[in-house]
């Protein structure tokens, strides 16, 4: 099903993110081929944004550990001026709330612009007539005339459409994408989603898609990993991890979500408990709140390989 | 005959921008069912929240009357105004700004019962059964807000709004700010409060999957108005109107397989802004259906089947 990928586009080793003593990423491994979008899922502090904001060296005050990959340079060694070259040009980052990643005294083409000229050596025209493109290319009408707006004057879509084409601008190799919908109206959610598999298409890029709604990951996503409590539990083929889910935290999350046709009688199935607290646990991180576990979990269980490029790390599933 | 609780008649909210009118209610006749769950849909900006704060009384109308058991809530006494402040309770969306960062759990439970006229002896058994009702031991009365989950933080918000005994609770988005797994968890009290108590209650969300989880009705809202009102049953299964199906056709379904096989409804355009509406209907800007009548004439309200009405000029089969 998935062709042998000799060179992957990024090849995160062995990640850790610390504050201090807090551990927010505790040592996970990934690739992100050329073209392939994974979706990086949990719930709200288990470490996908930490893990986007740690390849885009843009967390101060954290010590990261291991290695990310990308075209043969470690992203995690480069010195801040070397970075700088990177960010925004092989690396696009898309954020949640487009109100707060766009500035909201500068016109919107002008902060394209901007992004344009931070990387690429183009004269102002230049520069004005591809952002204009690039508007056009995210689906906003009138570019022309959408170039001098600010952000106030376009609605939370639109602005999302904004910060697409910023990202977009210089064309990176990998884009990565946090929580790019939750913050809109799940109609505009549809167009944005739709947009965003368009463009990756076309350009070829590698795209981390973050995202709390296992939903929007099915639909999207070609890879998924799973993260709890800063570690990544399951990782599969999209299909394969839909069709069987192993990690019972992953089994858990896809019982919770209610369904258009799901019974009205019927309680939804619950995980009892919260993450608060996990990364003290000893041994597996899910173990105090998993129905399965036993007393192999007081040993935490390493990533291992089911079969059909699907891994979990779990000591009862099977 | 069916014994409706509270209703809102012609109701109308207008906010004043610049010189500007925003509509953010424009003529909403919607009764909620004693005993009754009804689910309140649409996007951002049409009007759920403004409609929700108006049927517990934290708005007024601008034009329009809001009944409670029959009486018009404008022309309430002062002992019916009481009871109305007991008996009507609103549950919002982020817990934790609904909670004072610098009291306890409990402080802020009775002060909300001494508000409402309990003793302090009274105040103190009301919120030790409201905390357990909610899930949480009492020994949370004695804990502030950040020192518990945001799970555990929006159940001592549904202690405070059940512990004066309401009969009517407007629950805005309770789930939106939590997790999946938290999610479940609060939409299941919810749902076995509403029956132990034999609550009434307006559940907003723009959540459909939500909504069909913990609602026997459903009302969907599209710019201060509602378009269609039906059972569950049958609004999830035959929309009539072009903008539910829109919406359901938007939410993502977490199988890979299914969300290839459909398909999806993608609205043109962009949603209307409230302060500036689109003339007859307002959803024509964004409808697939629309034709020349929808421009000039708004489609009134009428009866499409049993408890099933619509606001349409050209409904769906």
């Amino acid at each position: 099903m998935t062709e042998q990928r000799s060179d992957p586009l990024l090849e995160v080793e062995n990640l850790s993110v610390a504050f201090g003593p807090a551990k927010a990423v505790d040592g996970i491994s990934f690739a992100v081929a050329q073209g392939e979008m994974l979706g990086l899922v949990g719930e709200s502090g288990c470490g996908k944004s930490t893990t986007a904001l740690a390849l885009m060296r843009l967390l101060r005050d954290a010590s990261l550990g291991g290695s990310a990959w990308l075209e043969g340079v470690d992203l995690l060694a480069l010195d801040e001026a070397a970075m700088r070259e990177r960010r925004g040009a092989a690396v696009g980052m898309i954020f949640q709330d487009p109100a707060t990643a766009l500035h909201p005294m500068i016109r919107v083409g002008d902060q394209i612009v901007e992004a344009l000229q931070a990387h690429l050596d183009l004269p102002r025209a230049e520069a004005r007539r591809r952002a204009v493109d690039l508007l056009r290319k995210v689906g906003i009408a009138a570019p022309e005339e959408r170039f001098s707006v600010y952000p106030h004057e376009m609605s939370g879509g639109m602005c999302q459409r904004v910060v697409i084409a910023m990202a977009m601008a210089c064309s990176p190799k990998l884009l990565l994408a946090d929580e790019p919908t939750t913050a809109l109206d799940v109609t505009v959610q549809a167009q944005i989603l739709d947009l965003l598999r368009g463009l990756a298409r076309e350009a070829g890029m590698g795209v981390i898609l973050i995202t709390h709604d296992l939903g929007v990951a099915a639909g999207m996503t070609d890879r998924v990993a799973v993260m709890y409590a800063g570690e990544i539990v399951e990782m599969a083929a999209t299909e394969e991890l839909f069709a069987r889910p192993a990690h019972p935290y992953t089994l858990g999350l896809l019982r919770s979500i209610p369904q258009l046709d799901s019974g009205w009688d019927e309680p939804v199935p619950t995980i009892p408990g919260s993450v608060q607290g996990a990364e003290r646990q000893t041994g597996c991180r899910f173990a105090p709140r998993c129905a399965k576990a036993s007393e192999a979990c007081r040993v935490p269980p390493a990533l291992r390989d089911i079969g059909n490029g699907h891994s979990i790390s779990c000591w009862n599933a099977p | 005959m069916t014994d409706v609780l509270t209703e809102a008649q012609g109701l109308a909210r207008h906010y004043r921008i610049g010189r500007r009118v925003l509509h953010a209610l424009d003529g909403v006749d919607l009764a909620v069912d004693r005993g009754a769950t009804l689910g309140l849909v649409g996007e951002s900006g049409s009007g759920k929240s403004t409609l929700g704060r108006t049927l517990v009384g934290l708005q007024r109308p601008t034009l329009g009357k809001v009944l409670f058991e029959g009486k018009d809530v404008a022309a309430a006494e002062p002992s019916f105004l009481k009871r109305l402040r007991r008996q009507r309770q609103i549950i919002f969306q982020d817990p934790s700004g609904a909670l004072n960062p610098r009291m306890t759990i409990g402080a802020t439970v009775l002060e909300h019962l001494s508000v409402q006229g309990w003793s302090r002896a009274e105040a103190q058994r009301q919120a030790a059964v409201a905390i357990e009702q909610a899930g949480l031991s009492t020994a949370f009365l004695s804990r502030y807000p950040h020192e518990i989950s945001g799970g555990q933080r929006q159940r001592a918000v549904i202690a405070r709004a059940i512990s004066t005994d309401p009969a009517f609770i407007v629950a805005d988005e309770p789930v939106s700010a939590l997790d999946v797994s938290t999610r479940a968890q609060i939409m299941n009290l919810l749902r076995k409060l509403q029956m132990e108590r034999g609550l009434t209650m307006l559940f907003i969300s723009h959540d459909l999957s939500v909504v069909a989880h913990m609602c026997r009705d459903v009302a969907v809202m599209h710019l201060g108005r509602i378009v269609e009102r039906a059972p569950r049953t049958v609004l999830f299964k035959t929309p009539r109107h072009p903008y539910t199906a829109a919406l359901m056709s938007a939410i993502p379904i977490p199988d890979p397989v299914r969300e290839k096989k459909r398909t999806r409804i993608i609205l043109k355009g962009e949603t209307p802004n409230p302060a500036n509406k689109p003339s007859g209907c307002s959803f024509h800007t964004r409808c697939p259906r629309a034709t020349d009548v929808c421009r000039s004439v708004d489609p009134p309200m009428r009866e499409m089947g049993k408890g099933h009405e619509i606001a349409c000029h050209h409904p769906l089969e």
